[in-house]
């Protein structure tokens, strides 16, 4: 049902390096699993409002006050390469 | 004396700290010895000094934490290579009110990567294993958690449920576990995985401990605008009897249900008999769109994974595989540090989501949903509860689904139906099939959180169940 090329898209918009043996791989498990989702195609649905938020909640609203955010040094200790007080990463094109 | 302190419940150990009659010290040093000899692999960090002793409900009480929970300073892992080594700046809500309530932090503990699992085989850092057979697994994606509590490590945890990952490991161990209300707790500093399904909740040996922990940990919490808490908050429960109640069985989860191993049917039987003979009136009902929830939960739930794993980049924390540019650095540092299985659920999602598919799949799949919440509140009109097993089978052997992802999913059959409806449910053991326990599920409404703890206590009563596990 999935193909090698359609995995090979699906990678390339989830930002994810795929082996050639993954894509294999992927395109069976990918094509076995959406065989068995495909019965949701059986019901009929016409009409039925989608469920997006399951408790029905009203508007949620706090006061605007500013306030103090995480300590800039604090962030940057969990980065993998932080430099001059921000995120260093590599040339978007090199 | 390290072994009785360990038998006692949270609700005992508490009220002897209360009365000085235990040392906190003591009983958290019991603990932390025991989580030092955990040989079920269900720690990832332990605390080495014990840290003030709060005053509260849990006042001295040790709780271990899912690693999926954000804790300021202490490695947060949720299971994932990806976030190795990585100490969050923050401290997640449901911790801290654990904290606020008395409770130290133990330890954090195994799950399977980022909660998509149900079997704890997902964890980059090894499966955990089941306390009652070291040879199979103790469900998951709350694993850790579970084995921990079994196991006698800790005598309680908080995981987390986006598909059954709270109710399916406790079932599989044999102690009790509950998810709750969509919005009943917090989810701040909760990683998240599916956020329109994750809750937060306890695991627990009884049912009055899973009270103590929820009663804890539930809440309004401006972090989350989700959340809601549960009104009156959660009484400990006393209901004897169950006169005046009723329950329905779902015969798509339970009778008609297809995989339901014999055992566990039996056990399930058996379970229903003693509802009646306690006074509950129990019939048969139905929820037509029940045996959809997993095609409609394998869609949604991967879905809304994709967009929140997007933020593992390699920018901001975890772990970054260098790459010529921006793109392959990005795309370096996923493939390194994700799993199969979290692959396997981004790719899901990412195809659902992506255009051409999206009406076809998510679009459908929250109709399903919709349709889910519809049957159970018709069912609701009638009763008071609907029970089903947890799990279709007992712990099955490590590495006997692990090739199979479908047949991994189908495990998740009659626990993922709630979580759609947004419903809450619990999981208490109520026997053993083959030397190995078998959970009882019981869902209510929304917010019937005190009801289902209650019938759930003067059941559990009701059934003794003793059994400890080998490895304890």
């Amino acid at each position: 049902m999935i193909d090698r090329e359609q995995v090979l898209h699906v990678a390339k918009l989830a930002r994810l390096h795929l082996s050639d043996e993954e894509v294999e791989r992927m395109a069976s498990e990918l094509s076995g699993i959406l065989e068995h989702v495909e019965h949701i195609s059986e019901l009929d649905l016409d009409g039925v409002e989608p469920t997006s938020h399951v408790i029905a909640l009203q508007n949620v609203f706090r006061p605007d006050e500013p306030r103090p955010s995480w300590e800039r040094d604090e962030v940057l200790q969990s980065a993998p390469d932080p430099a001059s007080g921000a995120f260093r990463v590599p040339s978007p094109q090199a | 004396m390290a072994g009785e302190l360990i038998d006692l419940t949270v609700a005992g150990a508490a009220e002897q700290i209360r009365s000085g009659e235990l040392s906190a010290d003591e009983y958290f040093d019991a603990y932390r010895e025991a989580a030092a000899g955990d040989s079920l692999n269900a720690f990832l960090w332990t605390a080495e000094e014990a840290g003030e002793a709060g005053e509260g409900p849990l006042g001295g009480i040790p709780v271990a934490v899912k690693d999926i929970f954000c804790t300021n300073g202490i490695p947060t892992t949720a299971g994932s290579k990806i976030l190795e080594g990585y100490r969050p700046p923050y401290t997640a809500t449901a911790v801290r009110k654990l904290r606020e309530a008395g409770a130290r932090v133990l330890g954090k503990v195994n799950m399977d990567e980022f909660a998509m699992g149900s079997s704890n085989e997902n964890s980059a850092y090894g499966p955990v294993l089941n306390p009652w057979d070291s040879g199979r697994v103790p469900g998951g994606s709350s694993g850790g958690s579970a084995a921990a509590v079994a196991g006698r490590l800790a005598p309680c945890a908080i995981g987390t449920d986006t598909g059954g990952s709270i109710r399916q490991p406790a079932a599989l161990c044999g102690i009790v576990g509950m998810k709750p209300t969509y919005g009943a707790v917090s989810r701040y500093g909760m990683i998240a995985f599916a956020s329109s399904l994750d809750q937060c909740g306890p695991l627990t040996r009884d049912v009055t401990d899973a009270a103590l922990i929820l009663g804890a940990v539930e809440g309004r919490d401006p972090c989350d605008s989700t959340s809601i808490g549960i009104e009156g908050g959660v009484d400990l429960p006393k209901r004897e009897d169950l006169k005046g109640l009723s329950f329905g069985i779902p015969k798509e989860l339970a009778s008609e249900a297809e995989g339901i191993e014999s055992g566990v049917k039996e056990v399930f039987e058996r379970t229903v008999a003693l509802i009646e003979e306690l006074g509950g009136e129990v019939s048969e009902t139905e929820l037509p769109h029940a045996p959809h929830g997993i095609s409609a939960y394998y869609v949604l739930a991967p879905a809304e994974a994709s967009a929140n794993l997007a933020r593992f980049d390699g920018v901001r924390y975890g772990m970054r595989v260098n790459g010529d540019d921006l793109t392959e650095m990005y795309e370096e540092t996923r493939a390194e540090g994700f799993g199969a299985e979290v692959k396997r659920r981004i790719m899901l999602g990412t195809y659902a989501l992506s255009s051409g598919y999206y009406e076809a799949y998510y679009g459908r799949a929250q109709r399903v949903r919709t349709k889910i919440a519809e049957d159970f509140s018709k069912a609701f009109e009638s009763f008071d509860f609907v029970v089903t097993p947890t799990s279709p089978t007992v712990a099955f052997k490590l590495g006997a689904k692990t090739d199979d992802p479908l047949a991994m999913y189908l495990n998740d059959y009659c626990t993922v139906p709630m979580p759609l409806a947004g419903i809450p449910a619990i999981s208490i053991p109520s026997g053993l099939s083959e030397g190995l326990p078998v959970g009882l599920q019981l869902a209510g409404p929304a917010f019937s959180e005190n009801k289902i703890l209650d019938a759930s206590y003067a059941l559990e009563r009701a059934l003794g169940f003793e059994g400890i596990p080998r490895a304890a």
